[in-house]
């Protein structure tokens, strides 16, 4: 199990053959505060690699979600949308967003690794 | 509200304690202040509701206008009745420009030998400004940049103060008096920004720390951020000046004609006199064509500030000015400008966020009912 970062502060991590889980990083969350709303992408649709895939609220900002990869959402995270505020409690586990098919294995191995993005927020 | 991102941030006399409680620091209005604590704009709005908050509000401008003629002097910047306030009151004034907008709002309290006046942070520079250079030459402008402020709000703000001083108790809503407070002598006004009951405590800056100690030593007491106080205002249905209104807004279709006094309106006794009274004058008499509303979202999406407002057909009727999910009333709420024709309470309009069409509700403010203490 790899879990890759994306400069946009998601996490994507490929599940099994079938299809990766992405959602928001610990930083995302934090920088964000008490989440109170989230927009899920559609499931059965395609989006390109950095499409706009969802939205996450919180009481002060509003964030684009980004498409890390190219591919079909598979699944949302339905107990996510009745209560969003799993994305602060447990953002890497049960906070998750969508499940995606993804399209090219590429693209994920070109992110960022857990050391990678440790590096970023250093420069934050 | 000018902001000057070059210069370095400056303390309030509490920074060192914000850090020391673990605070997200963000800069406004030239200030490094809090936005939250650890427990976060949620938990900290909850506990005003319910407990006692205390907030820092050390940036917002403190001034002492001083001279006999300085009540008289002061009604020639604002609408309101200054000189019929009696000792110990406090009143909501704001400073017009010649079209009848806003400079800024700002609270007037007079005390034994003065008038103290609290502005904004964004807008306290330009205030004294605009004192010195309008009335400098009929009172004395004493700003306080020695002073701190504090905010102590909820319904158990009382029994928190009163520890400290049980003569606190005998103030009501937009009074004020002089208590001495953990070895300070403060100023102490019972008012504030959460629609809360709870008090203002201007406090010489060496005791600031001391004070605030004490206060966070009481059961009720937790401290809160900027961000718990925003959405506690917009959830009482008070205005932030720079966002809900502005030097383009009048008064009046910001629907504050109840902070003008009958005696400054047409007819009255002190009528005119402020800079913009003929375009105030007009909008009291004849109306306005545009009014502050407040809005309830029927879904549960934030809708929020900019945010355009259309009619069923999609014709734009306004914008949003404040918006959030109020932490309390669990909607979203929302405060936009409309055509006063849209603007009566259960008229229903459609917030465009993110090309859906969101329906929102014309509605009453405040979103949760004030409970001063009158």
């Amino acid at each position: 199990m790899t879990t890759k970062f994306t400069a946009d502060h998601e996490w994507i991590n490929i599940e099994d053959h079938e299809a990766a889980v992405v959602g928001i990083t610990l930083h995302a969350q934090d920088a964000l505060g008490d989440v109170v709303y989230v927009d899920l992408p559609e499931v059965g649709r395609s989006y390109a690699k950095g499409d706009v895939a969802g939205v996450v609220e919180s009481v002060k900002a509003a964030a684009d979600i980004f498409m890390p990869v190219t591919g079909e959402v598979v699944e949302v995270n339905e107990a996510l949308r009745a209560d969003p505020a799993l994305a602060n409690t447990d953002p890497m586990g049960n906070g998750w967003f969508f499940k995606v098919r993804v399209t090219d294995m590429g693209q994920f191995d070109e992110l960022m690794d857990g050391p990678g993005y440790d590096a970023l927020l250093k420069t934050l | 509200m000018s902001a000057d991102t070059a210069a370095p941030l400056l303390h309030t006399p509490l920074h060192a304690l914000h850090l020391e409680l673990g605070a997200k620091m963000v800069p406004f209005a030239g200030y490094a202040m809090p936005v939250q604590y650890p427990a976060g704009i949620l938990a900290e709005h909850r506990h005003c509701r319910y407990e006692a908050a205390l907030f820092d509000v050390s940036h917002m401008g403190q001034l002492q206008l001083r001279g006999d003629d300085a009540a008289a002097a002061l009604e020639t910047l604002v609408p309101q009745d200054i000189i019929g306030l009696a000792p110990g009151k406090q009143r909501y004034a704001f400073f017009t420009n010649a079209q009848g907008g806003l400079l800024d709002d700002l609270m007037v309290t007079r005390r034994a030998d003065h008038l103290f006046l609290v502005v904004n942070a964004g807008c306290k520079v330009e205030d004294t400004r605009h004192l010195i250079t309008n009335i400098g030459h009929r009172c004395t402008i004493v700003p306080l940049p020695d002073h701190a402020l504090l905010a102590l709000q909820g319904p158990k703000a009382v029994a928190a103060l009163e520890r400290l001083n049980p003569a606190v108790a005998t103030l009501t809503f937009m009074t004020g008096g002089d208590f001495d407070l953990a070895g300070a002598a403060c100023f102490v006004t019972r008012s504030g920004y959460t629609g809360e009951d709870g008090f203002e405590i201007s406090v010489p800056a060496d005791q600031a720390v001391a004070l605030a100690r004490a206060l966070l030593a009481q059961p009720e007491v937790k401290p809160a951020g900027l961000g718990a106080r925003d959405t506690l205002r917009l959830e009482a249905g008070l205005c932030l000046y720079g966002h809900d209104i502005d030097e383009r807004t009048s008064p009046i279709e910001a629907g504050l004609t109840w902070a003008i006094q009958k005696v400054r309106r047409p007819g009255g006794e002190r009528a005119g006199g402020y800079p913009g009274a003929r375009v105030i004058d007009s909008h009291l008499t004849q109306g306005v064509a545009v009014k502050r509303v407040g809005l309830v979202g029927l879904e549960k999406v934030p809708v929020r500030e900019g945010t355009t407002i259309v009619d069923s057909h999609g014709h734009k009727l306004g914008r949003v000015t404040s918006g959030t999910l109020g932490p309390t009333v669990h909607e979203p709420v929302a405060m936009a400008y409309l055509a006063v024709n849209h603007a009566a309470p259960q008229h229903e309009v459609y917030a465009e966020v993110r090309g859906k069409h969101l329906p929102m509700r014309v509605t009453a403010m405040p979103f949760t009912p004030h409970r001063y203490h009158r």
